[in-house]
């Protein structure tokens, strides 16, 4: 540039951000302790590498192997554990980990983050969004969050009924939405619902709720994963909901079930479905049977995406600025 | 040419998606916390200019686009085609005036361009960032107007019309810039 000075290129070694960001980071996550140590919730800790990984078959996890010869999975969520602690008598507990996720790098994901996860004996998945709602009106000062229901947000915003619409018209406004031709033959009902969702549903919550930060609850019993289903007017229900901050996807929350014998069936459904899409087998994790069979107190528990958090805490546009370490540079 | 899977995406790579070869301009993974992943792409089709938004199941795959960018230079043109020349190997390549669209306002003999050819044959031309062309028709210049910021349209000798300051005379050399079409200085000759 004529006259200028190029500026100098970012050394290689250098972390993100500066003194004043880490220290915004290192204060928000200090807020959250006090928040849970003042309601009484343990802080609590669980193993990263573990025995067992993840059975979802839409999350990937990374392995290595143990001492013993025998693969461990780097753990996509401390869930497991964590309700082992409570099976044991743990009461309410909280934990801020790290999580992995393999093939998970974008503008809001990295393979490695942090997680905050915390559970509620007695609570059902509403009390749960209270207190969610509380810890993040604490930290990022926004209006106390709005709750709309799965189908709701779909019927307004993706012109879609959940429960009556066919896989056909399902896969047809998916291809609307700009999905290409085979991904739109390939995927299932669920995977369409959740191309509807990031496309059209997520950038519109905000607006139809009329505040930034929104509750997405109740959603399709084929989508439950380790919440209760309820049978609500007619229709089956999991007691499973979102948070989303100005379209930024933020906690997932359960009315966890409890009952062992419907869990180790949806374990072995998904399980199956692995196989099916040529997945890694993943062991169902005996341990965690088990601890459901002894007894898992009626609870609901929720994952909070903490780099996300501290994201938009900063103001910033993606989650490599809200980690000092991202995994391009780590 | 090999199919390339999302895992590979990335801006600038050419694709073939709906038959005609594209150019990735950005490419964003999105998954829901539970649920499967995709990747949306935005794309320029490399034959039309449009640009296009698809999504794609992450793990999908798309071939390959033959597509390679040559620097050639304009030699001269005819009825139909105008003539480009490889500056190394003399190889010779006419490109139809269809293929050249609006770079060819700009276009004089021995300009070196970058040339877009797909499955060898040429899909596009960009001409240099700057070119220098003479004035053919203008108003009269107004001397020692140099400060008034007002300007007129001149007709340079490939036929393009810019607008330029008052001052600019008939015969005079102008640089132009041809991404935006806009006047940056007389040349000296």
């Amino acid at each position: 540039m004529p006259g200028g000075r190029a500026a100098d290129p970012e050394p290689a070694w250098r972390p993100r951000g500066d003194r004043r960001r880490w220290e915004r980071r290192a204060r928000l996550i200090a807020s959250i302790r006090e928040f849970f140590a003042a309601r009484g919730v343990l802080e609590v800790e669980t193993p990263v590498l573990c025995a067992r990984g993840a059975m979802d078959p839409a999350i990937r996890s990374f392995s290595t192997t143990g001492p013993d010869g025998r693969t461990r999975w780097l753990q996509s969520s401390p869930e497991y554990a964590m309700k082992r602690l409570l099976a044991a008598g743990s009461g309410p507990i909280f934990q801020i980990s790290r999580a992995f996720r393999a093939g998970e790098t974008g503008p809001r994901h990295n393979p490695e983050f942090a997680l905050l996860e915390w559970y509620r004996p007695d609570f059902d998945h509403h009390r749960l969004m209270d207190e969610v709602g509380e810890l993040i009106v604490s930290i990022l000062g926004c209006e106390t969050p709005c709750r709309v229901s799965y189908v709701r947000a779909f019927r307004e915003l993706a012109g879609v009924d959940v429960d009556s619409d066919s896989d056909a018209s399902l896969r047809a406004r998916v291809r609307v939405a700009g999905a290409s031709e085979r991904t739109a033959a390939e995927l299932e009902r669920d995977g369409c619902l959740d191309l509807l969702l990031t496309h059209l549903v997520e950038p519109g919550l905000a607006t139809l709720a009329g505040v930034p930060a929104v509750f997405l609850y109740d959603y399709p019993a084929s989508q439950a994963a380790l919440a209760r289903v309820e049978r609500k007017e007619g229709v089956e229900r999991a007691e499973r909901f979102e948070l989303y901050v100005d379209g930024v996807e933020l906690a997932n929350g359960y009315h966890e079930l409890t009952d062992a014998v419907e869990q180790r069936a949806r374990f072995e459904k998904e399980g199956r479905r692995r196989a099916r899409l040529g997945l890694t087998r993943m062991e169902v994790d005996e341990r965690l049977d088990c601890a459901l069979a002894h007894g898992l107190p009626p609870c609901s528990g929720v994952a909070l995406g903490l780099d996300r958090l501290v994201m938009l805490a900063l103001g910033v546009a993606g989650i490599e600025e809200a980690i000092a370490f991202p995994d391009t540079i780590a | 040419m090999a199919t390339i899977s999302t895992n590979e995406f990335r801006s600038g790579l050419r694709l073939m998606v709906d038959d005609a070869p594209c150019a990735i301009l950005d490419n964003e993974f999105v998954k829901p916390g539970k649920g499967q992943a995709f990747n949306r792409v935005r794309f320029r089709n490399l034959l039309t200019g449009r640009v296009i938004d698809r999504t794609f199941k992450s793990g999908e795959s798309l071939p390959g686009a033959d597509v390679v960018e040559t620097e050639l230079q304009y030699l001269y043109r005819d009825d139909d085609h105008w003539h480009f020349m490889h500056q190394e190997t003399y190889e010779q390549l006419a490109v139809s005036e269809g293929v050249l669209g609006d770079t060819a306002k700009w276009l004089s003999e021995q300009d070196v361009c970058r040339v877009l050819l797909w499955n060898g044959e040429p899909i596009g031309v960009t001409p240099p960032n700057f070119v220098v062309l003479r004035v053919t028709d203008t108003e009269p210049g107004v001397r020692g107007d140099t400060a008034s910021g007002a300007n007129k349209p001149a007709v340079v000798e490939t036929g393009a019309t810019v607008r330029v300051p008052l001052f600019v005379d008939n015969g005079e050399l102008l640089r132009i810039d041809t991404r935006t079409g806009e006047y940056v200085s007389r040349v000296k000759e």
